[in-house]
């Protein structure tokens, strides 16, 4: 049986649609045409007239070499952040569907920090992985120097990395647990009484049905990692984007060369380049991932 | 932080409200003063404003911090751009060229003139004034709280280790530095990547340019040249002392800032701003010995005065006639000899007149404990007469050189880079951001 609304006039459903259409107006389309105009000008601070450039700062853009540190930055942060929260999120939904007993209260738990600001986050990881008071100070004590943000890049792009993982990974244990409870318990029971074990039944059974549920996540969160507000507010609350650029994603740098350094016209241009990136994220992904997703 | 701000906001709105309900008064001209203090030093401009509304009958200022410098930049440039602008709105000495070229200004002169107040205004110090004026000494904003980079010491320490002398040049602080080490102390000087003291400050009183054109004040076409000063020896000194441990870095990100780092006797000497002296007084705990100097220089140098720091007030241009009646009276008010008395004793802040210091020094303000010491800052501003080195620095975007060569020190300190390379590459960058700003600003010239 199918319900369908029919609506009588033309207007009323435009009606319906307006308030989210001037939304997406005021709040995407207008600023985003600024971003374009200013791309193209060099935006004096307080207003006033701006002069036409032509690509003159795109070509500043991209003869930085701290800008492509930026994008081999951001490109590690997004993989790493994508595959933690896919693999933890999927092996701990893999254990609540098990329905163990628990499982009820470690769904809740598990989706919790999902709650949580990304700086707050930050703020609380600052502290629990500080080389001189958090959990790695005894570690330090043995090991001077082993883990040190401050200090080395690598070590600060591991922490960012792991507030990110943490706080998404309940995101992703969502869609996977719902995914997996889609799957029908006959497959998994006969394959049981096949004799097929738990890790054989998941790699070969529930995996495979859940390949929509991944891919869907895989764009989502490659798209989060790069352009998220949370990316933002973890390296903005505890490394500030070092140390020295180690940690400067591309949206911290966008924001620290508009509103530091007042150049609206450069992060303007960075602005653009990182949405054509995105879009070709996502090409590539639904080009040649999706065509091995097999919907049923 | 944002709590701080809808707090102030309502605090504003209950004040309002409450006044509103008060019977007979006559409307009072409302205009805003925005601040980028925070903390202490915010309360205490609260305290400020709240004095001028009890004054007075004819206007209100209502003030609110947005938290920080460089927020407060930013946020008065969205709201100029918005049409929202402030009255009043405090830059730091970083803002200064950006504001200049930003005509959005009414200039300080100007504006006092056109409202009936006169000023002298060779009352200020010229090391203070200079960095806020045209080149032709025409201020543009009003300096409000300044301040220039001392250094710290811990005489108790001092004694420990037996130094029996006050480090006045760097080869004293490097003796001072290993008698300590060998005393025991694991932290002789701490210091960070702020480039304010040890390039900036540095580069004053050794009378060394930052930038070609008087540092700017010639011409948007400036270049850095910090890269080939006696700044890049100094450097190379700092890396040599770390190397030894004799000096520390001391940073957020590591755990603790400089001052803390002192005030909790980690490390024994410091150089930072003459604004905190009140913080390290209050700090210390009771009968620790310390005392504070001008900045060492090398030996054989003709110490130069050093350059004023902080932030100065602007009024903003485009609000309607009434306020700006108002921000010259918030203005002048700010300028009288007891408010710049009050202001200098409950922060750290110098007094940036002349008559406002003398005063001081005849009520016997600097002969009392805690405030002793804060004279030497006077005297390091106004040292010698300015030179084209320590007049100030007037190059845009100037917050982003900063950050480039923060930046740079921070890889050489922490990751061993190549001194002379890293300030290299650092200048370049710089460079580029002065060519971009001159672009930006194309067809206009410095005043």
């Amino acid at each position: 049986m199918e319900k369908r609304a029919v609506f009588k006039s033309w207007w009323l459903p435009i009606l319906f649609a307006l308030p989210q259409i001037l939304l997406i107006l005021l709040f995407f389309y207008w600023p985003a045409i600024a971003v374009m105009k200013w791309a193209f000008t060099l935006e004096p601070p307080f207003g006033g007239v701006a002069e036409f450039v032509g690509l003159t700062n795109f070509d500043e853009v991209f003869a930085d070499p701290f800008y492509w540190n930026s994008v081999a930055v951001s490109l590690i942060f997004a993989l790493c952040g994508t595959c933690f929260t896919i693999l933890v999120g999927l092996v701990l939904a893999i254990a609540v569907d098990r329905r163990l007993p628990g499982s009820g209260l470690f769904r809740f738990l598990y989706i919790l920090p999902y709650a949580i600001a990304g700086p707050a986050a930050g703020m609380a990881f600052r502290f629990i992985l500080s080389p001189e008071r958090g959990l790695m100070a005894s570690v330090n004590a043995a090991f001077p120097d082993f883990w040190n943000p401050a200090k080395y890049g690598a070590h600060a792009l591991i922490l960012v990395i792991v507030i990110f993982a943490w706080k998404w990974t309940g995101y992703t244990f969502i869609f996977l647990l719902a995914g997996l409870q889609s799957v029908p318990r006959s497959l998994t029971e006969a394959a049981a009484m096949d004799g097929a074990g738990p890790i054989r039944r998941a790699i070969d059974i529930q995996v495979p049905l859940l390949a929509p549920t991944l891919f869907f996540l895989l764009v989502i969160m490659m798209t989060e990692g790069f352009v998220g507000s949370d990316t933002f507010g973890i390296v903005h609350s505890t490394t500030g984007g070092g140390p020295n650029h180690g940690t400067e994603v591309m949206v911290f740098r966008i924001v620290d060369e508009a509103f530091k350094g007042l150049n609206y016209s450069g992060a303007s241009a960075q602005s653009i380049v990182l949405i054509g990136l995105i879009m070709l994220f996502t090409f590539i992904q639904f080009r040649f991932i999706e065509k091995r997703v097999h919907y049923k | 932080m944002r709590l701080t701000v809808l707090q102030s906001a309502l605090a504003s709105i209950l004040a309002a409200t409450a006044f509103g309900a008060g019977p007979a008064h006559a409307e009072k001209t409302k205009f805003e003063f925005w601040y980028g203090l925070s903390g202490d030093l915010g309360e205490r401009v609260q305290d400020a404003c709240k004095k001028f509304n009890d004054m007075q009958a004819d206007y209100e200022i209502v003030c609110t911090s947005q938290n920080s410098y460089d927020t407060t930049l930013q946020n008065t440039i969205a709201a100029y751009r918005a049409k929202k602008q402030p009255a009043i709105t405090q830059i730091y000495d970083a803002g200064t060229l950006d504001m200049m070229l930003s005509g959005a200004f009414v200039p300080a002169k100007k504006l006092m003139a056109d409202n009936g107040y006169t000023i002298d205004w060779t009352n200020y110090f010229s090391g203070i004034a200079n960095y806020y004026a045209t080149a032709g000494g025409e201020l543009n904003s009003f300096p409000f709280n300044s301040s220039t980079a001392m250094f710290y010491y811990n005489v108790d320490a001092f004694q420990k280790a037996g130094i029996d002398f006050k480090p006045e040049t760097w080869e004293e602080v490097e003796e001072a530095a290993r008698k300590l080490k060998a005393a025991g102390f694991d932290c002789p000087l701490g210091f960070n990547f702020d480039t304010w003291q040890m390039m900036e400050q540095f580069s004053a009183i050794h009378n060394q340019p930052i930038a070609t054109q008087g540092n700017g004040y010639q011409g948007l076409d400036a270049e850095l040249v910090f890269n080939k000063t006696k700044f890049v020896d100094h450097v190379k000194f700092f890396k040599k002392m770390v190397d030894e441990k004799l000096f520390v870095v001391k940073t957020k990100q590591l755990g603790m800032d400089i001052v803390p780092a002192f005030t909790s006797q980690t490390c024994q000497m410091i150089q930072t701003s003459i604004a905190d002296h009140g913080t390290i007084g209050k700090t210390l705990p009771e009968g620790v010995k310390w005392e504070v100097a001008m900045l060492p220089v090398w030996k054989g140098t003709q110490r130069q005065n050093s350059l004023v720091g902080g932030a100065s007030l602007w009024v903003m241009a485009g609000r309607p006639e009434a306020e700006y009646k108002g921000a010259s009276a918030f203005l002048n008010f700010l300028a009288t000899p007891e408010m710049a008395q009050w202001w200098s004793t409950v922060t750290g802040y110098i007094p940036v007149t002349k008559t406002g210091f003398e005063a001081m020094k005849a009520n016997g303000f600097y002969d009392k404990a805690p405030y002793k010491g804060r004279e030497l800052a006077i005297a390091s501003l106004t040292y010698t007469p300015t030179s084209q080195n320590t007049r100030g620095i007037r190059l845009g975007g100037f917050t982003q050189v900063r950050k480039e060569v923060s930046t740079a020190l921070e890889a050489i300190f922490m990751q061993n880079a190549d001194v002379q390379a890293e300030l290299d590459q650092a200048a370049d960058r710089s460079n580029a951001v002065l060519r971009r700003f001159e672009k930006t600003y194309a067809g206009q010239k410095l005043n």
